[in-house]
């Protein structure tokens, strides 16, 4: 495999790792509640996407029963990430509700404000 | 006929259950069924743990597709266990929930507390009981996101940013997992677990299983709150209602510790991890920075429950110690830590919750003289701190005592010192709090002085399990043969 072929052929498993890693620096480094769950939502789409590359074979065709279909693409890694995509969901759903509620409680979405309030209390 | 469904039943339940609250939206009627499902649970877990004890591994294919290709519940010595931990603290801790969820949580939020309580069943016995790597995940999921929800339904506001934490630090966890088992199945096209077993010793050294491995075991670790990966838990445990801190404490990192035991032992082989993979290095480090470092930030937090969060992860060190050892000894000590740590830290959570209960707090300056007050409740305390400590003739002392064994065993006499070192130190974090509540004048509020026993609903779920600590302390031939059983199982089948 030569050097055009490892960065154009995989281009899919590039763009995969390079979500991956913007979306974990963003959950890591920001300090605003919703960007973090911006950055998880990017995280965990990357993921998506890589099990998509799994699946896929090349010169193949979505899994029909058909007689002129020889070869066709794996869907099974394409159902598992479904799951994940609804899990994901979920996910996102649940860390936006707790937003709306710490901003009620708190008055702020930003961490370094609401351990301020919290401080005292420690 | 009922009995070859077993398996499915585990699950099934409290899955059905769980939105079957929501239906009653009563919070004593959804008690109730709670409390049925959940002993209905230990049950089956029990009677599952009686079959594979007497005939071997029993699997069980959902919907009659056969393994590798349908999802399969396979259950061994080592997960009979397991299912059989998780259910019995789940099941012990319900007759409490009644009254001490009751003063924590608003009388039209309780019924959803049982449904998500149910759910968190669901989802950790799921991981426990299958045998599918992807299912792994989505078991992990249903549980995680229940437990996220159960947490910040404590009282003050630091339980909805504990949650959050705990969601954020939890997602990247699981999401780690995926990746891993993603990378599996790429490499050999299986999800099954004693599948992927056949498939990944020849392949072990390619560069994908590596990482697959990497993913996976930095997931759990994350999720088990293995030091330094470990900050989501004080807070989650500190801020939750006291039945969820007592629920969690027993189940929810020992079920993550399961998952990494069975992809290290059963899917990768000791030999892979330990020999191949410098594991026998990196694990037993974090677990002796873990015992230390822990228990030495557990001795200045004035929150009692937040002490015992601590302690929690200083106690999970010595779990990972007994698994890094891959010897029959150390990964025996490790499962009877699991065991047995489920047991004090359940039962010293309980406690606490009592004292929640009648005193509003458990922060250390107000719980002084307390021992007058509640001399039932404490006395379980004291209890519980001994097992904790390692006395002999409680549970903790059997794990302590089989890990310094398992350490001799393999002539490394430093880790048994570092043991009984760190065992010190939970003296020193146990004892602030025995002085306080024996040695020190009530102080001069209302609170103090009005506190009474906690309610008979408590007190016996509470001393069963303190109970436990010092049955189990002292015939010890049930709970360590089935160790035994288990960890010669899951290092016959790893090497």
């Amino acid at each position: 495999m030569d050097f055009a072929e490892r960065i154009f052929g995989l281009y899919n498993y590039w763009i995969v790792i390079l979500l991956m890693m913007v979306g974990f620096y963003v959950v890591m480094a920001s300090r605003n509640l919703i960007k973090k769950i911006v950055g998880l939502s990017i995280f965990q789409t990357s993921v998506f996407l890589l099990y998509i590359s799994i699946g896929k074979v090349r010169g193949g065709s979505a899994p029909i029963l058909d007689k002129s279909i020889e070869t066709y693409s794996n869907p099974l890694p394409h159902v598992l990430i479904l799951t994940a995509i609804v899990v994901g969901v979920a996910t996102v759903a649940l860390g936006l509700a707790f937003v709306v509620r710490i901003k009620e409680a708190y008055g702020t979405i930003e961490e370094d404000e609401i351990h301020k309030q919290d401080e005292p209390g420690d | 006929m009922i009995e070859a469904h077993l398996p499915a039943l585990q699950i099934v339940l409290p899955l059905v259950a769980a939105p079957l609250c929501v239906v009653l939206r009563d919070a004593r009627a959804a008690w109730a069924l709670t409390l049925l499902i959940s002993w209905a649970a230990l049950a089956i877990a029990i009677a599952l743990l009686v079959k594979v004890l007497a005939t071997g591994p029993i699997t069980y294919e959902l919907g009659n597709w056969l393994a590798p290709w349908g999802i399969e519940f396979r259950i061994d010595g080592v997960n009979a266990f397991i299912l059989v931990i998780v259910s019995a603290i789940g099941a012990i801790v319900l007759p409490y929930a009644y009254a001490s969820v009751k003063a924590e949580i608003d009388e039209e939020r309780i019924y959803l507390f049982y449904c998500m309580y149910l759910l968190t069943l669901t989802g950790l016995l799921g991981i426990v009981i299958t045998g599918d790597a992807f299912n792994i995940f989505v078991f992990l999921e249903i549980s995680s996101l229940s437990t996220y929800v159960l947490v910040s339904l404590g009282r003050d506001r630091r339980a909805m940013t504990a949650a959050y934490q705990y969601l954020i630090m939890g997602t990247i966890g699981a999401t780690f997992i995926l990746i891993g088992i993603g990378l599996l199945y790429m490499m050999t096209g299986t999800l099954n677990l004693a599948d992927l077993a056949k498939r990944v010793p020849p392949i072990a050294e390619s560069r994908t299983v590596l990482a697959a491995f990497g993913f996976i075991t930095v997931g759990t670790s994350l999720k088990l709150a293995l030091f330094p990966l470990h900050q989501w838990l004080p807070n989650a445990y500190a801020y939750a209602p006291s039945t969820v801190s007592a629920f969690l404490a027993g189940t929810a990192t020992k079920v993550s510790l399961y998952i990494l035991i069975r992809f290290i032992f059963t899917v990768f082989g000791a030999s892979f991890a330990f020999d191949v993979l410098p594991l026998d290095i990196v694990l037993p480090v974090l677990a002796v920075l873990a015992m230390f470092v822990a228990s030495t930030v557990a001795i200045f937090q004035q929150d009692i429950k937040r002490m015992l969060a601590y302690s929690s992860i200083a106690q999970i060190g010595y779990m990972i110690l007994g698994i890094s050892f891959a010897s029959v000894t150390g990964v025996a000590a490790g499962l009877l830590h699991i065991f047995n740590h489920a047991l004090m830290k359940g039962g010293l959570f309980l406690a606490l919750g009592c004292v929640m209960l009648r005193l509003g707090s458990v922060q250390i300056e107000d719980m002084r003289g307390l021992g007058q007050r509640m001399p039932v409740t404490m006395a379980a305390f004291v209890v519980g701190a001994l097992s904790l400590i390692g006395i002999p003739l409680t549970a903790g002392f059997i794990s302590k005592w089989y890990l310094v064994l398992a350490a001799l065993e393999k002539g490394q006499w430093y880790f048994a010192v570092l043991i009984v070192l760190s065992s010190l130190l939970a003296v020193i974090y146990m004892w602030r709090v025995i002085e306080a509540v024996y040695f020190q004048p009530v102080p001069n509020t209302d609170a103090a002085r009005n506190a009474r026993e906690a309610p008979l609903s408590m007190l016996v779920p509470l001393w069963i399990l303190i109970g436990a600590n010092v049955y189990f302390g002292v015939e010890t031939s049930g709970s360590l043969g089935v160790a035994r059983r288990a960890a010669a199982m899951l290092l016959g089948a790893g090497s």
